[in-house]
């Protein structure tokens, strides 16, 4: 717990959780998720360089924002998904592919 | 002890986020999601941010968790506590995830961050936030606080019935 | 004061505002009385001016407020406020009018169909008016001089569906531009020398010898008086056009065509009473040669428009041509020095004149209704030879036709008699002291006071033949006269009140000595210091003396003329002891020179306009046959065929080489359309590989 590379290796993990379920998951509300997994892996990288590399609270001020920045975000991707739903009547997104036409 | 407790949160937290990344039930995806936000907050715990631990369970739990339960619910007909859910590319998407993981680890680990510096216990970070958000980071805060009202604009212009 | 007089200025800009797009949907609900309310409010705020300026009694007292509007560096243009004593005085003239032609409108104008509109266009009148009486600049005050020709315009056009008035308004506006060109030379003239517009600091710069220092260096080497005579008179331009002065009179007459109530209010009282007060502001820096110009282009309006106004059959003629007649006489008397007689006329003229169109309005309502009931629409209301016997039928109309003909005639007891023989002494003791110059060696200023005479003589007996034409006899039109009644109270209490304005002692108070003008006025009203230091400058000192000399045989004489003019008009129009028409016969050219105006129009339509026009469609040949046809044309001859050529080169060289770029593509894009699933994730896994052999790449 007193090593930086054990909160990287996490951070990684969790990164790529995220990752993976933005890119194979067919529901959006799963893949909103799935930002959220990658937000915190990055938050949590911030936080721990700031503990154990540049001691100081920069690292925590960032968090701060983008804690803040995922709260907007996923009120507006919810809104965009309700649409979504009373558009299609489902919200899968690989069936969403309107640009393709 | 606290070795023990804060391997037994590791854990947790990757076991919940891989529940997310491929369970099959969305119900139990999003619970799974809630133990992954709380244990963050653990972590946060261990790297002192004492202020950033009680902010992630408000917002992330309280607020934008409770947002993703009413998404699901208002977008699927609910008759029991079981929503299933799949997945596409599943192959394509473990081959690309698992080299960008490698790709990762293989560039971060090595590198020695830390060097001989020790690390620092940070005693109260509220105050020092406090400081830093309203002189260093004022103008950011201000964009930041536009920024929302932008999202509950739009969040809220998106959502009438009537585009 | 000055908040006060901020207040006077914008309230009517408020009433013209809530008239023009509120007024139409409360025409039924007496909307008008809203307008009629601010322009009361107005008129008491002026009211409390006067008896301010009145318990202070300071010929010298001044207020200034400016404000920057313009700044360029070295040229700044200052906006502002300024009163004096004669700011007060004429506000008060103006608020008074306005609020009594705003009253009698509501009964004139009953019924009009763009009953909202005409209150709304006397409220921005009533406001340009205002901004020009408290002007501190002559930029200011050109604003605000273009802003009354434009409310001049539109009210008399206010029944633009008769060509006459369209015409008349078009007339009235152009005209007024030919004078407005040389008052904004001038003005350009004077900021360029002095680099500022304000009345005072022009005097002040002028008197310190800025002007004789600048002048000659800036326009070639002129004589710097030369200059400022220029620059004066041409300034006064404005005023000849504004003020009707020969020979740009003749928009007023026309102007006629208005409702009455305007003609009143616009052509008779203030408006056309604005170019007397440009002069009055511009008096300071007048030369001598520029007030002489000015003294001859008054005395000529004077006696020739008082000519013309002998023969007219239409009411309202008569009257617009006596308006020109009594204008050049104020224009002569500040030309020849008499500042306080010629402020006083214009104060005195704005009451009985406003009356004599007011009442005429009455008489032409009156008219109007009996010709109406009637169903009569040929005959003309408005000519006095349809007329005739109306005394027993509208007694207050002509009481206050008598009162204020008395006014106008000069006769003793009514004002008109004190302003009037204040200007004739004027131009008496400048004849007299004229002693150097082509003026002297001819004796030539000596034709200003018989001018003036003359054209006293005339008045007198073409306003009694008016009201003798109207008023008395038989009713030469019996089925008329049956239902001629008097107007609605709404019009006879305005015409009692300016009666009652038109009575010597409204003007000379403390005092009550009937033929001396000392009163209240000629104690606030002096004549200021001439700032002129170079050249010929008007000797005011020798001029006040001479004026006190020429007193009382003037006022003997301009009785005596009066008395005659009368005489005549009671022996040929009252008694018919002379005829009329055998007068006319024997005159022959003189008649029909009258008659018609002296020809005026006429002059301008053949030898002005007519001209233009010509030289208009010669140029336009020329155009259309010579330039149109060889050179436009033929130009486009030569390239329409230089096009053909190039055009082919064009289809197959440049556009053969686009055409196979686009085939290149279309097959390019063909064959990778296949890659755009339109799936968003599949891109991100592109994006994601991408990434991923990037690095590869980077670090192999």
């Amino acid at each position: 717990m007193d090593h930086l590379n054990s909160y990287l290796v996490l951070s990684a993990i969790l990164f790529s959780l995220g990752l993976y379920t933005v890119v194979t998951r067919r529901n959006a509300v799963a893949i909103l998720m799935g930002v959220e997994l990658i937000l915190n892996a990055a938050n949590i990288n911030f936080v721990a360089f700031s503990k154990f590399v540049t001691h100081n609270l920069d690292g925590h001020l960032i968090s701060v924002f983008i804690i803040m920045l995922a709260a907007a975000e996923a009120a507006v991707a919810l809104a965009i998904i309700l649409n979504l739903y009373n558009d299609r009547g489902h919200i899968n997104v690989d069936e969403a592919n309107a640009l393709k036409q | 002890m606290a070795d023990f407790i804060f391997w037994i949160i590791w854990a947790l937290i990757v076991a919940s986020a891989a529940l997310v990344a491929f369970g099959n039930n969305l119900i139990h995806s999003v619970f799974a999601l809630m133990g992954t936000f709380l244990g963050v907050a653990g972590i946060y715990i261990f790297l002192n941010a004492d202020f950033l631990a009680v902010t992630q369970i408000v917002v992330y739990v309280g607020g934008i968790l409770v947002l993703l339960i009413f998404g699901i619910m208002l977008t699927n007909k609910i008759s029991t506590a079981q929503i299933s859910q799949s997945s596409v590319q599943k192959g394509l998407g473990v081959a690309v995830v698992l080299s960008i993981l490698a790709i990762i680890l293989t560039s971060v680990l090595p590198h020695d961050w830390t060097g001989s510096l020790e690390p620092m216990a940070f005693e109260d970070t509220v105050e020092g936030i406090g400081i830093l958000l309203f002189t260093d980071y004022l103008i950011l805060f201000e964009i930041a606080s536009v920024l929302l009202l932008g999202a509950l604009i739009g969040a809220a212009t998106l959502a009438r019935k009537e585009l | 004061m000055i908040k006060l007089s901020l207040f006077i200025l914008f309230l009517p800009l408020l009433s013209f505002v809530l008239q023009i797009f509120f007024g139409r949907r409360f025409e039924e609900k007496k909307g008008e009385w809203v307008s009629i309310g601010i322009q009361l409010s107005t008129l008491v705020m002026t009211l409390v001016m006067l008896v301010m300026m009145l318990s202070k009694s300071d010929p010298k007292f001044s207020l200034e407020l400016h404000q920057s509007w313009l700044d360029l560096g070295m040229f700044k243009i200052d906006l502002g406020i300024y009163i004096d004593n004669i700011t007060i005085i004429m506000l008060n003239v103006v608020a008074l009018i306005s609020s009594l032609v705003h009253i009698y409108s509501t009964a004139y104008m009953a019924g009009d169909v763009r009953y909202s509109r005409y209150f709304g266009f006397l409220g921005i009148f009533t406001f340009s008016m205002y901004g020009i009486v408290l002007a501190n600049s002559l930029f200011m005050i050109y604003i605000f001089w273009e802003l009354v020709g434009l409310s001049s315009y539109l009210l008399i056009g206010h029944w633009w569906e008769k060509d006459s008035a369209a015409d008349a308004g078009k007339k009235a506006f152009i005209t007024n531009r030919v004078g407005d060109i040389g008052m904004f030379t001038g003005m350009l003239i004077i900021a360029t020398v002095l680099g500022t517009f304000n009345f005072q600091l022009i005097a002040e710069r002028i008197h310190d010898g800025v002007w004789a220092a600048n002048a000659g260096m800036l326009f070639g080497g002129i004589a710097p008086h030369k200059l400022l005579t220029i620059a004066g008179v041409l300034v006064f331009m404005g005023a000849v056009g504004k003020s009707a002065q020969f020979p740009l009179h003749v928009w007023l007459p026309d102007a006629m065509e208005g409702p009455t109530p305007v003609s009143a209010l616009i052509h008779a009282a203030t408006m056309v009473a604005a170019g007397v007060y440009l002069t009055v502001r511009i008096f300071p820096f007048l030369t001598a040669d520029a007030m002489a110009t000015i003294a001859f282009i008054g005395g000529f309006t004077a006696i020739y428009a008082a000519t013309v106004a002998i023969t007219q059959n239409d009411i309202k003629k008569v009257l617009a041509y006596s308006t020109v007649s009594q204008l050049g006489y104020m224009i002569m008397a500040l030309g020849t020095g008499a500042y306080v007689a010629g402020f006083f006329h214009l104060v005195t003229h704005a009451m009985f004149k406003g009356a004599l169109f007011l009442a005429s309005g009455s008489v032409i309502h009156a008219m109007h209704h009996s010709l109406h009931h009637l169903d009569d629409h040929e005959t003309d209301p408005q000519d006095m030879r349809n007329m005739g016997g109306l005394k027993a039928k509208m007694p207050i109309t002509f009481g206050v036709f008598m009162v204020t003909t008395a006014a106008i005639s000069g006769i003793p007891l009514f004002s008109g008699f004190l302003s009037k023989d204040a200007i004739l002494a004027g131009t008496w003791a400048y004849a007299a002291n004229v002693h150097d110059g082509w003026l002297a060696a001819l004796h030539l200023a000596w034709i200003l006071p018989v001018f003036g005479f003359g054209a006293a003589a005339i008045t007198a007996f073409y306003m009694f033949r008016l009201i003798f034409m109207t008023f008395y006899g038989e009713a030469k039109k019996p089925a008329i006269f049956k239902h001629i009644q008097e107007s609605p109270k709404a019009m006879t209490i305005p015409l009692i009140i300016l009666a009652v304005m038109s009575l010597f002692i409204v003007f000379t108070l403390p005092s009550i000595n009937p033929v001396s003008n000392q009163g209240w006025f000629t104690t606030v009203v002096q004549s200021p210091e001439s700032a002129v230091t170079t050249g010929a400058a008007f000797d005011l000192e020798h001029f006040e003396h001479g004026l006190h000399e020429a007193h009382l045989p003037a006022m003997i004489t301009s009785l005596v003329v009066a008395g005659l003019g009368i005489l005549l008009s009671v022996l040929v129009y009252l008694l018919n002891k002379i005829s009329a028409e055998k007068i006319a016969v024997k005159l022959g050219a003189l008649y029909r020179g009258s008659f018609n105006k002296w020809y005026m129009d006429e002059f301008y339509i053949n030898g002005v306009i007519r001209p233009f026009l010509k030289g208009c469609d010669a140029v336009a040949r020329f155009d259309l046959d010579f330039y149109d046809h060889y050179l436009i044309n033929g130009w486009g001859r030569n390239v329409k065929k230089t096009s053909k050529g190039v055009g082919l080169a064009d289809d197959l060289i440049v556009d053969g080489a686009v055409n196979f770029s686009g085939i290149i593509f279309q097959w390019l894009g063909w064959t990778l359309k296949f890659v755009q699933t339109g799936k968003i994730q599949n891109y991100l896994i592109f994006v994601l590989i991408g990434a991923a052999l990037l690095f590869v790449v980077n670090v192999f």
